[in-house]
């Protein structure tokens, strides 16, 4: 099971992005599942706050998400950490939900989803099938 | 034993909303920045109270602390609703102080504005998850309603099985399209509105009685 650890790369230098590149860390469905709420938001915003861009496999539930602004907003300061750029595809009307997550009122969170430095990602272009983003290496 | 859980929190809902049918309903004004919602919460204020609930401006996050008007007894083809107003501030997963220096603003009193904005909003989503009843969810019918912040927080409210009222203000402006806003959350219905001019205030406040009462 993985652990909360906040380096989603063990092999990876801290210093990776610091000579002009960016660097993008995909994380995939099951790496996630093991993980807590709480867990799952210091992992996306430390690495944020690094100045990556990560993808999330399967997204985070609407509970997550809302707690990642939360979170997101108690760290912001000025002339450090301005806040989150964050892109998923727009909510589909699919039918994949079985009748038992519907009348429990769970929804499936698995959409990909893109989280940057809001000083240093820009959606150029969002629509039900594709995101287009601009990442600027600052 | 997930399963067990969400049954049992299910079934209290429901009793809950049973057993307390009288008590004012706390209805969550929620949106993005400058969409409008402390104008709306005004009117409706004024409208049934008299009173205001706070100060309005064009600068984004002029509402930085979630504000509360209680006891607006609004009344509607004989049915009598009666809500507490919580007016809250724009959502946003971004603040950087240097965008109010455009609006002529010191650095130092822009840091604090920033600083009370990203306050304003953590407590806003707190709000969100734990006390609220409803929410009228007010977007600027005059720009781009398919944002990842609308998509989250729509996403977020259903999530949490509370009734919701999209309202499309600013109706009076000349870019207004009130269809992009129904086409974005086709799952909800759209009441267009002009919260500063007062346009369509009837029908928003048939919508609220029906939706909350």
């Amino acid at each position: 099971m993985p652990g909360p650890t906040p380096n989603v790369d063990g092999d990876a230098s801290p210093d990776d992005s610091d000579d002009g590149g960016v660097r993008i860390d995909m994380i995939s469905g099951a790496r996630m599942e093991g993980l807590t709420g709480m867990e799952k938001i210091r992992l996306i915003l430390d690495g944020v706050r690094d100045g990556n861009i990560v993808i999330l496999e399967e997204g985070l539930s609407p509970d997550e998400e809302s707690k990642l602004i939360e979170v997101t907003m108690t760290e912001i300061s000025p002339d450090d950490f301005t806040g989150i750029e964050i892109e998923t595809y727009p909510k589909a009307e699919t039918n994949d939900q079985s009748f038992l997550d519907k009348l429990m009122g769970r929804k499936s969170a698995q959409k990909l989803t893109v989280i940057g430095p809001a000083n240093r990602i820009e959606t150029l272009h969002k629509d039900e099938n594709l995101i287009s983003t601009l990442v600027s290496r600052k | 034993m997930g399963l067990l859980t969400n049954l049992k929190d299910s079934i209290s809902r429901v009793t809950d909303g049973l057993f307390a049918a009288d008590e004012p309903k706390r209805i969550g004004i929620y949106g993005p920045p400058n969409a409008g919602k402390t104008t709306l919460a005004n009117r409706i204020a004024r409208d049934w109270t008299g009173d205001a609930v706070g100060p309005e401006s064009h600068i984004p996050h002029e509402t930085r602390r979630a504000r509360r008007k209680e006891n607006v007894e609004i009344e509607r083809n004989g049915r009598k609703v009666t809500i507490d107003i919580v007016d809250t501030p724009g959502v946003t997963t971004k603040v950087d102080y240097k965008e109010f220096l455009d609006h002529d603003m010191e650095k130092d009193d822009a840091v604090r504005r920033s600083r009370e904005a990203t306050e304003g909003v953590a407590e806003a989503m707190h709000w969100l998850r734990e006390d609220v009843d409803g929410v009228i969810y007010v977007l600027d019918s005059s720009t781009d309603p398919f944002t990842q912040v609308n998509t989250m927080l729509i996403g977020i409210i259903e999530s949490q099985d509370l009734p919701a009222l999209i309202l499309a203000n600013k109706t009076d402006l000349p870019g207004s399209d009130v269809q992009q806003i129904a086409n974005a959350f086709p799952q909800h219905e759209t009441i267009p509105l002009s919260a500063l001019e007062g346009d369509n205030m009837d029908e928003v406040y048939t919508k609220i009685a029906e939706y909350f009462g």
